[in-house]
């Protein structure tokens, strides 16, 4: 290929990038799109990451001992369903609920971002949910719990409008409850969440047809609360909270302009540094730098990737190094001059020959960015978000610069610089 | 090379300073390895009045001690520690009494059990970064020496590190975490990025011309001191504004990367390159034959 023809597959590439990357800045980058009669969606925004947005972070871990160890696996997989069956409730944007397992301890990671009231958030999922039936002044219990249960719904008061929630039992459930109100009548029949009482009616005749109704003293908040938590189910085992990380929606976002103003200033810098140094290599080198950018941003969103401050502080320390090929290849180019060869000679041996050294350095540098990163979950290795976020700006960041630094610049040079 | 040991002279006049405080004070750790908690809160109210002591007071009434710290007029920064959902309501109620209305700004709290967790994963990772680069430099090279002397040459700059953290710890009360620890694996990094860049040069030389090795290592010093002087700038540009305008949460991360990076470009070529030379010297002197000869 000529390098003309490199030169417009790059140009088109950017365009491209630039598109994308300009999406939810200059344009709502977030839509549908109809092509041959189909409709696609889309979703270029950046997503941000709890610590720039705000929001809550829990690392819960299950208390086993009740459970036999052939199947915690599967106990730690039922409370993360129940989890994020409870954190839906929350109406969040992007909720994640990972389970993650070190040795005998048991764990499920939650992540919330922009939840606005953490405290709520927390009891929501924290709670085991039991629900369970005991009759009689002395509370024995019925044997009637949450899992006769087939769905809870909220419901108002007919005469007061105060909130009640709503139980509809499964077949045997009904068929308890039928038993249980049938022996209990003029006798009260509390109704326990999680141990405390949700209220205590006296029964007042048999109850066929398997529904019933809780009224208490409960707001409307509360009442809705209940009723997520009965429809998620009961967590297989008590769970205790092991790390707990909340940031508030502000010091993110002053976070965020900050570091934005930081990497354009050090950018500019960079630039002023390389067309300073290498003349009309390195305005051309600018360019490349600039391509870069746009390329990463772009990638950045097609992945995507969640940003997190230390994912912008991986991407600013990856434009420092981005120029690093350049640099190599045009001190080698000087060189070849300084030794006798031509220009055009010197520029071809310039990036033929740094090549070795260009691959050698960054290939350490991404296995280092392989163990932070951690792809396979290894408990063995960190796998905290913070760090991964750091790694994978900076891995993408070497792997784009490959590009930009020595393929673009090389024909950026071939094409521009006689 | 004939100023090599002027070299090592300036290394250890770096390094020791920060030896003896790590030995002496060792390394302040966050709550990421001690466990604990960390509360900032901003007071909302027009004329905030922030007193220190009294927060102080209302965790000790609960029998938790507190370190309380005040920026602006209305910030705090309070760190005790690992408590509870209950625990921090009801401290949360005392403190509104006491400041009125706050808004939290930042709330982490941390068993000790993860801490422990976080360090022997940290030093895995290390040892396993370490283990990698030692077999990729030395099979790149098809030599032990200079896998070793690049080695080396990284332990210098993780001591650096450490030893500026250890007086940073000491007398500004700069504190460790997680992202200390990703800042030494990406110096590492990059230490071995620039030695491999001379050492690449190095082999080069020896394959075109047939020179000493003393002399090949002269002579790529000499060529490859510009360009690793201007990458390493480019860096620390962006790390400089980054540390000079950028919050303060990733500031000491910046930081240690900023001497990571500066450190790295030092022991390159003044540690890792004159390190070859010493071997060298030792392989030629006493006979060393395989994987320890280097002639």
């Amino acid at each position: 290929m000529t390098p003309i023809r490199i030169l417009l597959i790059i140009i088109f590439l950017t365009i491209l990038a630039a598109i994308v990357a300009a999406a939810g800045f200059l344009w709502t980058g977030k839509g549908e799109i109809s092509l041959f009669n189909r409709s696609f969606s889309y979703d270029f925004t950046l997503h941000r990451g709890l610590d720039l947005q705000g929001g809550l972070q829990l690392v819960l871990e299950a208390d086993m001992s009740g459970v036999s160890s052939a199947d915690r696996s599967s106990a730690l997989e039922s409370a993360r369903a129940v989890i994020e069956r409870r954190v839906d409730f929350l109406g969040v944007a992007e909720p994640t609920v990972q389970t993650s397992r070190l040795g005998e301890s048991f764990r499920i990671i939650v992540e919330l971002p922009g939840v606005t009231n953490p405290e709520e958030a927390l009891s929501l999922i924290g709670s085991t949910a039991q629900l369970d039936f005991r009759e009689g002044e002395k509370l024995i219990p019925t044997g009637l719990t949450g899992k006769d249960l087939a769905k809870a719904d909220l419901q108002f008061d007919s005469t007061n409008g105060n909130p009640q929630i709503g139980l509809t039992f499964t077949a045997a459930g009904a068929k308890k409850f039928e038993e249980i109100t049938a022996r209990n009548i003029g006798q009260p029949l509390a109704i326990f969440l999680d141990g405390a009482v949700l209220s205590a009616p006296t029964v007042q005749g048999k109850i066929s047809g398997g529904s019933a109704v809780i009224t208490g003293t409960f707001t409307l908040e509360e009442a809705r609360r209940f009723v997520a938590q009965l429809n998620a189910g009961a967590l297989p085992t008590p769970i205790s909270v092991l790390e707990r990380r909340q940031i508030g929606p502000t010091l993110g976002e002053q976070e965020l302009q900050k570091s934005v103003v930081a990497g354009l200033a050090g950018l500019v810098l960079v630039l002023l540094f390389m067309v300073g140094n290498y003349g009309r290599l390195g305005l051309l080198a600018a360019i490349a730098l600039a391509i870069y950018g746009t390329l990463t941003l772009a990638v950045y969103k097609l992945i995507p990737v969640t940003l997190t401050l230390s994912g912008i502080a991986g991407f600013i320390l990856s434009v420092g190094m981005a120029v690093d090929a350049n640099i190599l290849v045009f001190e080698r180019i000087k060189e070849e001059r300084r030794w006798g060869q031509d220009l055009k000679t010197a520029m071809e041996l310039g990036f033929g020959r740094a090549w070795d050294s260009i691959r050698d350095a960054n290939l350490a540098t991404l296995a280092t960015v392989v163990i932070l990163f951690n792809p396979f979950d290894w408990s063995f290795l960190v796998t905290s978000g913070m760090v991964r976020g750091f790694a994978l700006t900076l891995g993408l960041g070497v792997l784009l610069s490959l590009f930009t630094g020595v393929l673009v610049t090389r024909t950026l040079v071939r094409v521009f610089y006689r | 090379m004939r100023f090599k040991w002027l070299y090592f002279l300036i290394s250890l006049a770096v390094i020791l300073p920060g030896l003896f405080s790590l030995i002496s004070f060792g390394l302040k750790p966050s709550i990421d390895f001690t466990g604990g908690t960390l509360w900032e809160i901003e007071v909302n109210s027009e004329q905030p009045t922030v007193n220190s002591e009294d927060i102080k007071k209302i965790f000790e009434e609960s029998g938790l001690s507190a370190e309380v710290q005040t920026s602006g007029s209305d910030r705090l920064l309070i760190k005790t520690t690992s408590i509870d959902a209950p625990q921090k309501q009801s401290l949360a109620a005392s403190m509104k009494n006491k400041l009125g209305d706050f808004t939290e700004v930042r709330f982490e709290t941390l068993g000790p059990r993860l801490g422990t967790e976080l360090l022997r994963k940290a030093a895995f990772a290390i040892f396993l970064a370490t283990l990698v680069i030692l077999l990729y430099v030395a099979y790149r090279f098809k030599n032990l020496a200079y896998g070793a002397t690049a080695i080396l040459a990284m332990f210098h700059d993780t001591l650096v590190l450490f030893g500026v953290f250890s007086l940073l710890g000491h007398f500004a009360g700069v504190e460790i975490g997680t992202l200390f620890v990703t800042a030494v694996l990406t110096t590492l990094s990059f230490s071995v990025h620039d030695t491999i860049v001379v050492f690449d040069r190095i082999r080069e030389i020896r394959r075109n011309a047939n020179l000493d090795l003393e002399e090949a290592v002269d002579q790529a010093v000499g060529e490859t001191m510009v360009r690793s002087l201007n990458n390493s700038l480019t860096i620390i540009f962006m790390l400089l504004t980054l540390f000079a305008l950028g919050g303060e949460t990733l500031k000491w991360f910046v930081f240690a990367l900023l001497v990571g990076t500066v450190s790295g470009t030092y022991s390159s070529t003044f540690t890792a390159a004159p390190l070859l030379v010493v071997w060298h010297k030792l392989s030629v002197r006493h006979g060393w034959r395989g994987v320890l000869r280097l002639h």
